[in-house]
């Protein structure tokens, strides 16, 4: 009998203020210990909290983004709970009145191998309901281990504002759970509220998991916290889907707990039950007036929000002319899409082989060098300059590689690197001729196998002709004058 | 000197009668002299005070003095000034010496006052007779046998023994207000949002309000005008307009409606403080005031209520007092559990332990809709009387407290007789309004009573006048207890 596999998302972004949430102090990673702990970040006595507008800002734009019912009114509230890192004994969050409302995400799915992959084959479209999204604070972190028996705290991360997203239980696989996670991702960093580096923990995934027969309720869910990586996330749930269903067929029951994924074993284990469940005792936080947003601050804030990627997308196929494949993998990032529409816009009319060099030979090459976009070491004039001169048939295919490769290495400019590298291609048709001529006279045996009609023979001349211009010769011209001069 | 109001220390300070250095060491004396057997402070640091008088002395002298410059002002112990040990009343703030000045403090300090020291009160603010302070019990100046009042007990006592010019308190249910009347001192406790919360330290932060305690209203006013002001760094701190809350001070009475809530003159009121509150009543008639009969009706829900949000906002706020970062630790444990329960266990009281049980209690799974959610409703419907109560009248008149003060130990088994303690003054809190005590005579055992003015909100400098208009027609205000 079959199992269905039900997973929802809890994503903890990190959102991209110079400031913590309730007070002045730095949210720059990284920095010595204690070092950007503020009064209010180590909760000392009478110390009051102020929201950071900011990340307000930011939570509107993610539910501006998400198409979400933004709330005119949302209630910070206290989570109570002790721990060494929570400085005042309770996080700031929100409860039952959130900052963004319901919304949706379109992802594109692409299957993945694994025992709880999805079962279609192709690439599929999917909406992704988006319960809430909330804001709140970061702990600091306990540094275990560094001296014998001594735990230490670290309070710099302690205030840093995240936004919690949490998702409706609607993915039915690995492959759906890292396809969301992986859009969320470039979401965040597309509206710039969210740096998404999963390493310094700026976007941090939390996997609501459960299995039934399909057809029934939901099952117990268990959820597998703290996921840094993409790959981790499926690995995790490809482990924990076979572990409950196991555990199901061998008789078993699941019980409610929060779970850690082991990379090095590749398996999850239990971290607390249902039993040790924390009651958080939430209720408003007295410090803090209800957030107030009103349509004004709406309007302000959606006039900065950039092109989303799929309207993006929708405008490459319609308006340029691009695959859907194409327009996909432009709209992979801000910084590809930006890129693109740098290249494009000046290169005017070459949509496609804008497009085919910034999803062939750039990414390519970053791949290879282990760059991101943003690194890379050609800039858009560059790479532009370079597309011209394609278009304009300065130089070929073969002489754009050369340039291209010289620019990513020392930089300079399209023209210079042709002019110096003499890779101007000979247009002028006289003297392509005048090979063409040459040839035919020198080869009377090949020129009459051609003429009977063995066409292969035709790539011989082309490749005589190449190599009497020294690769110069404008291709699409050197065809052109062979076909005409060999023809019978 | 000591018996000079504000105003006539602001005077002789300017014209070099005396300087703040002087003014400062001859309270400093007092202190020393008095307060072994008052223990109205916790904490004085005779060099930091007369650090400042010189700083004062030197401003007086380059003529760019303020009203309050080079006065030397006691403020109670929950306000975090830096340098100073700023206990809160509990062993849990033992070594907590405060690297930041509260906004009060600052606003006093930007003004040139003298910080005289650091008053004794009620741990975390949690009492009505100061005598759950680690640092012991506060006497009330009038009688030694009997209590100060609470939680600004250390204030009320220290201003009623002239051991400072004027001081701060704090007021959460009745915190300024019921102390001032049993010492027989006047006290202010201003709309919620009018002096920032930023460096008090938080007992229930909905309610909270500081405010000044001293000998007339006319100096409240003064300390006042200090005192408020908008703070970013308090997101209740309202935005408004500074005003002088003396400039209606000599406004007449005449045509003033007094308002009287029946519910303030029932069952649970003692004889001698009825007495006291309708002479003075009678003499506002004198003044041109006339009375309506009133009702609160939902006021006698007041002390559940409050104690259903206080303790639910102080479990929440005293859940910072750890272990780990500051403040007391237990010197044993075994691991962080234990740890915490040590040193909570060992470092706050009894009262600050039942109110984080209770706080805990009410706000758990299951049981917050039935009293959290319930409270704040009725908390609405308490202030809601009083919106309906200002259309019928400009002030609310009645005793502060039940009772004048009450022996040392008397009540301290009975924590609900206690409570009862502040059974006129919580609702003010509950409500956000602006209240205040003043002195109004004498009751048993001669001891004070305080007459209780409630204004709508923002109407301090009304509240002021009213209670000005009043000491200028009685004497009450410039009574001393003997021996001081």
């Amino acid at each position: 009998m079959q199992w269905e596999i039900v997973i929802g998302l809890e994503v903890h972004a990190q959102l991209s203020t110079n400031s913590k949430i309730f007070s002045g102090a730095s949210t720059a990673f990284g920095a010595e210990p204690n070092t950007q702990a503020d009064a209010v970040s180590i909760a000392l006595p009478g110390v009051l909290p102020v929201l950071n507008k900011g990340a307000v800002e930011r939570a509107i734009k993610f539910g501006l983004a998400v198409g979400a019912h933004l709330a005119p009114r949302s209630v910070f509230a206290r989570k109570n709970y002790f721990y060494p890192d929570l400085p005042k004994g309770y996080q700031i969050s929100q409860f039952d009145l959130p900052v963004v409302g319901q919304g949706a995400l379109t992802i594109q799915v692409e299957p993945l191998s694994g025992p709880s992959t999805g079962s279609g084959q192709a690439t599929y479209e999917k909406v992704v309901r988006i319960t809430r999204a909330h804001l709140e604070e970061d702990a600091g972190k306990s540094v275990h281990g560094e001296s014998r028996g001594v735990t230490g705290v670290d309070l710099n991360r302690a205030g840093t504002p995240l936004l919690e997203i949490v998702s409706e239980p609607d993915m039915r696989s690995a492959a759906e759970a890292v396809a969301y996670a992986k859009a969320l991702h470039t979401l965040v960093r597309w509206i710039g509220i969210c740096d998404g580096n999963m390493q310094e923990g700026s976007f941090r995934c939390d996997v609501n998991v459960s299995v039934r027969r399909p057809g029934a309720g939901l099952g117990t869910r268990r959820e597998i916290k703290n996921l840094n990586s993409f790959r981790f996330m499926q690995q995790a749930i490809d482990y924990e889907v076979q572990w409950q269903i196991d555990t199901l067929e061998s008789g078993g029951k699941i019980q409610q707990a929060t779970i850690l994924f082991d990379p090095d074993t590749g398996k999850t284990h239990a971290m607390r039950s249902k039993e040790d469940a924390h009651d958080y005792r939430y209720f408003p936080d007295p410090d803090l007036l209800p957030l107030a947003i009103d349509e004004v601050w709406i309007e302000q804030v959606r006039a900065t929000l950039p092109e989303l990627p799929l309207a993006k997308q929708a405008r490459y196929v319609s308006e340029l002319g691009l695959s859907a494949y194409d327009a996909n993998a432009l709209t992979s990032s801000r910084e590809m899409a930006d890129f693109f529409d740098a290249v494009s816009n000046d290169v005017s009319g070459q949509s496609k082989m804008c497009a085919n060099w910034l999803i062939g030979e750039v990414s390519a090459q970053l791949n290879r060098d282990g760059l991101e976009m943003e690194q890379c070491p050609i800039r858009p004039t560059q790479l532009a300059g370079m597309l011209k001169r394609i278009a304009d048939g300065t130089i070929s295919n073969a002489g754009a590689k050369e340039v291209f490769r010289a620019m990513w290495s020392e930089g300079g400019n399209a023209d210079a690197i042709i002019e110096s590298k003499g890779l101007k291609q000979v247009s002028d048709t006289g003297a392509i001729e005048l090979i063409v001529d040459g040839i035919i006279a020198a080869n009377p045996a090949q020129v009459a196998e051609y003429r009977s009609g063995k066409d292969k023979v035709f790539g011989f001349f082309v490749g005589l002709a190449m190599k009497a211009s020294k690769g110069k010769a404008n291709p699409a011209q050197l065809n052109e004058i062979l076909k005409r001069k060999l023809a019978p | 000197m000591i018996n000079a109001t504000l105003k006539q220390h602001s005077a002789a300070l300017r014209d070099k009668q005396i300087s703040s250095v002087e003014l400062t060491q001859l309270y400093l004396d007092r202190i020393a002299t008095l307060n072994p057997e008052l223990n109205a402070f916790i904490t004085v640091n005779p060099e930091m005070s007369l650090a400042q008088a010189r700083e004062a002395d030197a401003r007086l002298a380059n003529g760019n003095a303020e009203p309050l410059t080079g006065i030397p002002i006691a403020q109670k112990d929950i306000f975090c000034a830096k340098g100073w040990r700023t206990t809160c009343g509990s062993k849990m703030l033992h070594n907590f010496i405060s690297p930041y000045d509260a906004h009060v403090i600052s606003q006093f300090n930007n003004a040139g006052a003298v910080n005289l020291g650091k008053t004794n009160m009620d741990e975390f603010a949690m009492g009505s007779s100061n005598e759950t302070s680690h640092y012991g019990a506060v006497k009330n100046p009038w009688d030694r046998a009997r209590v100060p009042g609470g939680s600004s007990g250390g204030t009320a006592a220290a201003v009623a023994a002239r051991l400072c010019a004027a001081a701060t308190g704090t007021d959460t249910g009745g915190s300024i207000r019921q102390p001032a009347a049993l010492c027989g001192i006047s006290g202010l406790k201003p709309t919620y949002g009018v002096c920032s919360r930023y460096g008090m330290i938080a007992f229930a932060s909905s309610l909270d309000q500081a405010g000044p305690m001293a000998r007339s209203a006319e100096d409240l006013a003064l300390l006042l005008n200090t005192m408020a002001g908008f703070d970013e760094r308090d997101s209740t701190s309202l935005q408004r307009e500074k005003e002088d809350y003396a400039r209606d001070l000599d406004k007449p009475l005449n045509g003033l409606r007094i308002g009287l809530p029946k519910e303030f003159f029932a069952e649970g009121l003692s004889s001698d403080v009825a007495h006291a509150v309708e002479a003075a009543i009678a003499e506002y008639k004198k003044l041109g005031a006339s009375v309506v009969d009133i009702s609160l009706p939902n006021s006698r829900l007041s002390i559940p209520v409050y104690y259903v949000l206080a303790p639910a906002e102080a479990s929440s706020n005293l859940s910072r007092f750890d272990g780990v970062r500051y403040g007391y630790r237990a010197p044993e444990y075994t691991d962080l559990a234990d740890m915490y329960e040590k040193s909570r266990a060992q470092g706050f009281g009894a009262e600050v332990k039942r109110r984080i049980m209770i706080g805990t209690y009410v706000l758990s799974h299951g049981y917050y809709d039935a009293y959290y959610l319930q409270a704040q409703k009725i908390r609405r419907l308490i202030a809601q009387d009083f919106v309906e109560a200002f259309k019928q009248c400009d002030v609310i008149m009645g005793p502060t407290s039940p009772t004048t003060a009450f022996k040392l130990g008397e009540k301290g088994d009975d924590p609900v007789q206690m409570y009862l303690s502040d059974i006129y003054t919580i609702a003010v809190n509950l409500a956000g309004l602006p209240g205040m005590s003043i002195p109004a005579g004498f009751g048993a055992n001669a001891m004070p009573v305080g007459l209780q003015i409630v204004g709508n909100y923002f109407d301090e400098a009304k509240m002021l006048n009213v209670a000005h208009q009043y000491q200028l027609a009685t004497d009450w205000h410039a009574r001393t207890p003997s021996g001081i």
